[in-house]
């Protein structure tokens, strides 16, 4: 965020390479998040996308959102596409058949096609050390096909899957911590954002794309259908996130973790709950559970990037 | 022409795909398909061939990466059996789908449960219907022949189309035989360097897999389905090539004594060899019998076959799977539907043989031969297929 200043608008591209026009709910924060990740790596990319809500709002046949190149085969295969993409054209560029561009490789996919049906796929391909980024939309649930619980969505978050019922209150798993199953690969870069912060997430997938190896970004997508909030709330409710502490903005640069925005006083949790539809069913008591365990999962944080500053 | 070697046959097909200067292999290991990759692995270590080999985690990363390495416009190279055809089952589909020209040797194995590392071609039946050209060989020049025969249709823009080629597992793979290698120029003036009708380039973007609507999907079934049959033509050009070249001729369906034979074996695969020997003695003893190979499953060469068949009275088709609750195996039901409209359509007698690499010797196929003699000339219900040598 250091970069982070009025001028910083005026230095952001204004060229589009993910075209308006595209099939998204109203307020969707997450092909906001799609736009600015597509404006940060520019045209010398080539991009994987998983099946999902942006793969379906952007490419019905014969149209197509993308003004770079893109494949999508199938949802839990991204990762394995784009590190095809990068060895097929690291031979052919070794091999003298293409000039050396330097391109991007970009795999990219739902919570669900990343932290459930695709995480052998992206745990191999960062194994195999592609030089490849690998970006998460998290909207925390199978929004493209009805709202669904992932291993992605919250605790207490009602889903179609996670109802809030009499007996049961919404989804009764926490949250899993993708981007520290990426940090635990000993990939070169990881990274959480917010398409709240559009600096900030510009900021890391350029860091990212520059980077030797594979890089995570992981970002956050408020989806205004699926958390039963107004279209308009979706930059708000990404705030407050951040604020909070429920999902806090950091990159681990070759496993040093770095707090890259904070606040003298987060948040309580309670006012990113109230404002949101899926956690409508929340008793007291389970808004004071989740308030602790953020804490703890705060603090766990921090004292990972204290750890390193000794160390 | 190269020199004539004595090697196992997997050994011999990686040469192939070395020679065909491959790009990029991405392959996980699964018996019975693993010396092939493993030489393949070896060759790139001591730098005979320029490739990314990428030991991937599943085999439905591998056929998931060599989808986005044949987009790029890399010539493209995976290998597997059974159980690892059926893992990346759905992503064989959309290759085919997405015209990426991917080619594939399937080392035929039989499908779980329950397990069996054996051969039979209830894997490759799973996939009948995958939209990639099929073929079949039978012995280790067949083989070789056949990759170079692969890159080269596949990649040929105007098929640009998966290709797959099914090799026995063990009973083909692992033995060894003789195989007369190419040499450098013939290789060079047959396999023309991979031009991709498109690539995923930034000089030139492109979406590749965009979603269809009901408006549009059955649409892309139809050019799917027509550029699978159209490819048909090129097939034949790179068989007629090829024995330009090598003097080895290969045809959609092979016949050995066919003509004016009363009884015909049908045949699929490394079985075919022994079916002649067979047949040979048949003939020995005055019997009116000869023997069809089908090489091209897919498309499926219906004019060839019908000639081929045409006047014979029985065929007995021999089936390496069992089409569960069906009309016995998947071949002797299609050839059944390919040969309905014929005048004087032969009985289709169906043997299932060979299941899991149980042995099937040249006496057994007499046996075969002789039981289905007697059997009624008329079409019977009852006689649909029979589960040879099963101990019930």
């Amino acid at each position: 965020m250091e970069q982070l200043n009025v001028y910083a608008s005026r230095l952001i591209s204004k060229k589009e390479y993910f075209a308006p026009g595209h099939r998204a709910c109203q307020g969707c924060a997450e092909a906001l998040a799609v736009r600015n990740v597509a404006k940060a790596l520019g045209s010398n990319v080539v991009v994987a996308s998983a099946t999902g809500c942006m793969e379906i709002i952007s490419s019905p046949l014969p149209f197509t959102n993308w003004r770079v190149p893109w494949i999508h085969v199938a949802f839990e295969n991204a990762a394995a596409v784009i590190s095809g993409a990068e060895a097929g054209t690291k031979a052919l560029v070794r091999k003298g058949m293409l000039p050396d561009l330097k391109t991007v490789f970009l795999g990219m996919g739902g919570d669900g096609a990343t932290s459930d049906i695709g995480l052998q796929a992206l745990s191999g391909a960062f194994e195999r050390g592609h030089n490849f980024v690998y970006v998460c939309y998290d909207n925390e649930a199978y929004m493209n096909t009805g709202i669904q619980r992932s291993s992605a969505t919250p605790f207490g978050a009602s889903t179609t899957t996670s109802p809030a019922g009499k007996m049961k209150h919404g989804q009764f798993t926490w949250k899993k911590n993708m981007a520290e199953i990426a940090v635990a690969h000993n990939v070169p870069y990881v990274a959480t954002a917010c398409s709240s912060y559009p600096f900030d997430l510009i900021e890391k997938v350029q860091k990212a794309a520059s980077m030797e190896g594979p890089a995570y970004v992981h970002i956050l997508s408020i989806c205004p259908t699926g958390w039963r909030i107004p279209p308009d709330r979706a930059i708000w409710i990404g705030r407050l996130a951040v604020e909070t502490g429920v999902f806090p903005l950091y990159e681990v640069v070759h496993g040093k973790y770095q707090m890259t925005l904070e606040f003298p006083e987060r948040r309580p949790v309670e006012e990113y709950l109230k404002a949101q539809g899926r956690f409508r069913h929340l008793t007291p008591d389970m808004i004071q559970r989740i308030q602790r365990r953020v804490d703890i999962e705060y603090k766990r944080l921090k004292s990972k990037e204290i750890f390193e500053e000794i160390w | 022409m190269g020199e004539r070697v004595g090697l196992e046959v997997s050994i011999a097909a990686a040469e192939a795909v070395k020679m065909a200067n491959v790009d990029v292999i991405a392959a996980y290991p699964i018996t019975p398909q693993t010396h092939i990759v493993e030489h393949l692995a070896e060759v790139v270590a001591d730098g005979e061939l320029d490739a990314e080999f990428i030991p991937v985690e599943s085999e439905h990363s591998a056929m998931s990466v060599c989808c986005g390495s044949s987009a790029v416009g890399a010539r493209t190279f995976t290998c597997t059996s059974s159980q690892g055809l059926a893992l990346m089952n759905e992503i064989v589909f959309i290759t085919a789908s997405m015209r990426l020209p991917v080619v594939m040797v399937l080392a035929n194995r039989s499908l779980s449960g329950p397990l069996s590392i054996w051969n039979d071609h209830s894997d490759v039946m799973s996939i009948r219907d995958c939209g990639w050209i099929q073929v079949f060989v039978e012995n280790g020049q067949e083989v070789f022949d056949h990759i170079m025969f692969a890159f080269r249709v596949a990649e040929s823009q105007k098929v640009s189309l998966p290709l797959i080629v099914n090799v026995d597992g063990f009973i083909l793979t692992h033995v060894i035989e003789p195989v007369e290698f190419w040499d450098a120029e013939t290789v060079k003036n047959y396999l023309p360097p991979f031009k991709p009708v498109n690539r995923l380039h930034p000089d030139n973007p492109v979406t590749m897999g965009a979603f269809g609507m009901p408006g549009i999907y059955t649409e892309t079934r139809k050019a799917q389905d027509s550029a699978l049959i159209e490819a048909k033509p090129e097939i034949l050009k790179a068989w007629q090539e090829m024995a330009d070249l090598t003097g080895r001729h290969y045809k959609p369906v092979e016949s050995y004594h066919a003509e004016g034979a009363e009884t015909l074996f049908l045949t699929m695969g490394s079985i075919g060899e022994t079916v002649s020997v067979a047949v040979d003695e048949l003939r020995a003893e005055g019997k009116s019998v000869g023997q069809l190979s089908l090489r091209l499953w897919r498309p499926f060469p219906f004019e060839e076959f019908r000639q081929a068949a045409a006047g014979a009275k029985r065929i007995i088709v021999l089936d390496r799977a069992v089409s569960m609750g069906g009309q016995g195996g998947p071949v002797a039901t299609e050839i059944r539907s390919v040969l309905y409209k014929e005048k004087n359509m032969p009985v289709v007698t169906n043997f299932l043989c060979g299941l899991a690499g149980r042995d099937v010797t040249v006496e057994d196929y007499k046996a075969m031969f002789e039981k289905a003699s007697k059997m009624s000339k008329r079409r019977v219900r009852e006689e649909d297929y029979i589960l040879y040598g099963v101990r019930e």
